[in-house]
């Protein structure tokens, strides 16, 4: 029965560092402020997510795979609060999003 | 499996290196601190699998709780402090 455990954690962490992947490349690539907080914090909770998954595969029933538990649902909790605090100080401080900017240019 | 950490290890440092890209040539100081929570965020995934790596994962595992709780506090202290008025002034 090792086996099944082995296969099913490093499916795991893998389809985890894939999604991580995706959303570095997003923060990189993508053309404004609010797609790149778009892009990094959803695919940084699920990549987070399913990565400790695995490791509590890979552990069994222990106290560490609880603490790991823990971790997942404070990271489901923290990580989209993190990120509408930042993107909501930048709407107050009227930080412009990409499509609105040729509006302003033709009302000049 | 120790051989299956070490390479996903590897791989996720250079992961965690691509953000730092936007952190220094980012337009914004808004950029600049959402390149940084993307690297926080992710460096604790790291340190699960390094304790994974050296065997010491009862260790590690109260590192990692810390680590986020402390990066979560420092982001909503980050978005406290540039909506506030004292901030105007740049």
């Amino acid at each position: 029965m090792i086996w099944v455990q082995n296969i099913l954690s490093i499916l795991l962490i893998c389809m985890g560092i894939f999604f991580m992947l995706v959303g570095s490349i997003g923060i990189l690539r993508l053309p404004d402020f609010y797609s790149r907080t778009h892009a990094v914090s959803m695919s940084d909770a699920l990549g987070i997510s399913s990565v400790m998954l695995g490791l509590m595969v890979h552990e069994g029933f222990t106290q560490n795979s609880l603490k790991l538990l823990l971790i997942i649902l404070f990271v489901a909790l923290s990580n989209p609060i993190g990120s509408h605090a930042l993107s909501r100080a930048a709407f107050i401080k009227k930080l412009k999003p990409l499509l609105t900017a040729e509006k302003q240019k033709d009302e000049e | 499996m120790t051989h299956f950490f070490l390479y996903s290890a590897v791989v996720l440092t250079i992961i965690i290196a691509i953000p730092l890209i936007r952190v220094v040539k980012g337009p914004t100081v808004y950029d600049r601190f959402v390149g940084a929570n993307a690297i926080a965020t992710k460096t604790m995934v790291l340190i699960c699998l390094i304790g994974f790596l050296f065997g010491r994962i009862d260790m590690f595992v109260d590192i990692t709780l810390a680590y986020a709780v402390l990066g979560f506090i420092g982001i909503l202290a980050v978005a406290k402090y540039l909506t506030s008025r004292r901030s105007d002034s740049e």
